[in-house]
């Protein structure tokens, strides 16, 4: 279940090794999706996305929160959340230094930032899983930070928002990962039942035991185009199966064909689609 | 009784075992000279001729072989045993795997009566790799579910050697509303190395159908309860393991990610010196995730493993299940969903700083 992460984790190193966009410095680059030569600063200013063939970007956990909540309104939430090694868990590293060189890297605790803001007028809670941090893994600061989130949209009415980019379980925390999985679900089955509103942004990548868990359960669920999205990582499948995957397959757009999911919002206009949701929604 | 032995770290009970027949050889040998039969003595000369001089060595009274035999048969009882007691976690993940190990489908036989199976999930197909049925466990009304592997290489290959497919998922949760409806406890057992990776499998939402087993299992107002009776992988396992209870059996494994799986992406390699290693860190025996409070309770297993009496150990799921049973149903359903929910929301480990 967490098998996509390496295979992701080389593509996301690919494009930065020791930063929290997926872009490579200089004021030029050659854009992934139409190999066109892009100014840096007018694709940023574009969310992240190409100016020429609007291909999008991963960004980092804080970059989606400026892009989704309005300005100045988000308030970060269980912030004094960090993990700890609970297995002494050491392959070729241990858990604790890379632990560590990613709280350097990024300035983060770990791959989640939660609060509450406002999207165009309205009051959410707001969860992002943070590409950044270990591949946005979910180990149990991730899982408590998105089951509070739930828990406190539950309690204060809110609409909940989780924007995932997630390699899936983190494998360093093993069993207690994977009870993530089940804790941050039963949380959503409480607020269903309260009636509350969930909406699911699945951006590139979402894999493994976040799909299969939080993900997966929106009220709506949107994708960013081109996403890959799925439950075993598309290196996995390839070993199991023998053969070459379909093009396009497990892409947001295949998914939305195979009713997987409900729309393929590109980034800017992500916000109004949100905002849109909720009024929908009566929250 | 040989296929038993398959195991590496199993081989000083196989000297035992060869010991053994080769003076069962000898016993037949002395008592049924006496009768006669040239014919198949002759044989036995053959196959214990590597022994020779042992034999020399040995008493030649009947009396004397079988005090021998008896001798070490305690011995390998006693080897048997030291050595199942030392298990690395790499080795436990062997014996959780071992060709003969009982399935959900024998337990079913040998715990439950009466086993009705449904097979239909309504949605697409009927998933060979998921048992689901009423039974009853005692005098016990139950639901049963479970992985199954197969154990011939036709069964196998259907069941996809236990890896479930959406369908399957789907099929055990529309079955598990029944059993809320009809206000009949859940029994699950969890067998899997993991959900299905495959085209269809991702194709009709694997991830999707996991998820909504861990949602919707979580608020169902009926007792559930889980025993992990071999291989515990990932989402696919918790995708039926959402419980009240859960157990292991003794020498199972429950975990994130196969050792193979976590070596090869941690590891950048999977060999016996990094599966090892992954089995290790993962703290995956049911004496770490006791420990971790993952699960409530480790099932003991016969010396040797289930393999060696699986009626023993049926007898044991069979005693867990039932206490489980009896106390959860004093419970008022309607509260199950709450406890259950505490159960789950407490696991994890973090520190907090308190602003």
């Amino acid at each position: 279940m967490t098998n996509a992460v390496s295979s992701k984790a080389k593509t996301w190193n690919d494009h930065s090794s020791a930063r929290k966009t997926s872009v490579p410095e200089g004021l030029w680059l050659r854009c992934d999706g139409c190999e066109q030569m892009i100014y840096r600063k007018q694709m940023e200013a574009n969310l992240h996305c190409c100016p020429e063939c609007n291909h999008h970007y991963r960004i980092a956990g804080a970059e989606r929160v400026k892009q989704l909540a309005d300005s100045g309104s988000f308030e970060a939430m269980f912030t004094g959340l960090s993990p700890t090694d609970p297995l002494k868990f050491k392959d070729l590293k241990g858990y604790k230094e890379r632990l560590l060189a990613e709280q350097i890297k990024t300035g983060a605790t770990d791959a989640v930032i939660a609060g509450s803001c406002f999207i165009k007028g309205r009051s959410a809670m707001l969860c992002v899983l943070d590409l950044s941090f270990m591949m946005g893994s979910m180990g149990s600061v991730v899982g408590e930070a998105v089951t509070r989130s739930i828990e406190t949209a539950t309690e204060r009415n809110l609409p909940l928002i989780i924007v995932s980019g997630s390699g899936g379980a983190r494998m360093q925390e093993s069993g207690l990962s994977l009870m993530q999985m089940a804790k941050t679900s039963a949380a959503l089955a409480r607020l269903d039942d309260a009636g509350g509103l969930f909406i699911s942004v699945l951006t590139d990548p979402t894999t493994g035991g976040v799909t299969a868990s939080f993900a997966m359960l929106g009220d709506v669920i949107l994708a960013e185009p081109k996403a890959l999205i799925g439950f075993a990582g598309p290196r996995v499948i390839q070993q199991t199966i023998r053969q070459e995957l379909p093009e396009g397959f497990q892409r947001s757009e295949y998914l939305l064909k195979g009713g997987m999911v409900d729309r393929v919002v590109p980034r800017n206009e992500l916000r109004s689609e949100i905002a849109r949701m909720i009024d929908y929604s009566g929250r | 009784m040989s296929s038993f032995y398959q195991l590496e770290f199993e081989k000083p009970v196989v000297e035992i075992e060869k010991q053994v027949a080769a003076l069962q050889e000898r016993l037949k040998r002395v008592q049924g000279g006496k009768v006669g039969g040239g014919g198949a003595a002759g044989e036995q000369t053959l196959e214990t001729g590597t022994g020779a001089d042992e034999e020399s060595a040995a008493p030649e009274d009947a009396g004397a072989i079988e005090r021998e035999i008896d001798a070490l048969r305690v011995k390998r009882e006693r080897v048997l045993e030291e050595l199942y007691a030392h298990l690395t976690p790499w080795d436990t993940v062997r014996v959780a795997r071992h060709p003969k190990r009982p399935q959900t489908r024998d337990y079913i036989e040998m715990i439950f009566k009466d086993f009705c199976e449904l097979h239909g999930d309504r949605r697409f197909g009927d998933d060979p790799a998921m048992v689901v049925g009423f039974a009853r466990l005692g005098s016990t009304k139950v639901l049963v579910i479970g992985h199954q592997k197969g154990r011939t290489t036709q069964e196998k290959i259907a069941c996809h050697f236990g890896c479930a497919h959406p369908e399957g998922y789907r099929k055990a949760m529309a079955k598990m509303r029944l059993a809320e409806k009809f206000k009949l406890p859940i029994v699950t057992l969890v067998d899997t190395p993991g959900a299905y990776p495959g085209l269809g499998a991702e194709a009709r939402g694997q991830a999707e159908a996991i998820a909504v087993n861990l949602r919707d299992m979580s608020r169902l107002k009926t007792p559930i309860v889980s025993v992990v009776i071999g291989e515990g992988g990932s989402g696919g396992a918790l995708g039926i393991a959402v419980a009240d209870r859960v157990a292991m059996l003794a020498n199972s494994w429950y975990s994130v990610i196969s050792p193979e799986g976590c070596a090869a992406i941690l590891w950048k390699q999977a060999n016996e010196q990094t599966n090892t290693a992954a089995a290790q860190n993962l703290k995956l025996t049911a004496r770490d995730n006791l420990e971790l409070g993952i699960i409530d309770a480790v099932i003991p297993e016969p010396i040797g493993g289930a393999h060696r009496e699986p009626k023993k150990t049926a007898q044991h799921i069979e005693k867990w299940l039932t206490d489980q049973i009896m106390d959860l149903k004093a419970h008022t359903p309607s509260t199950l969903p709450r406890t259950r929910y505490e159960r789950f929301r407490k696991l994890g480990s973090f520190a907090e700083q308190v602003a």
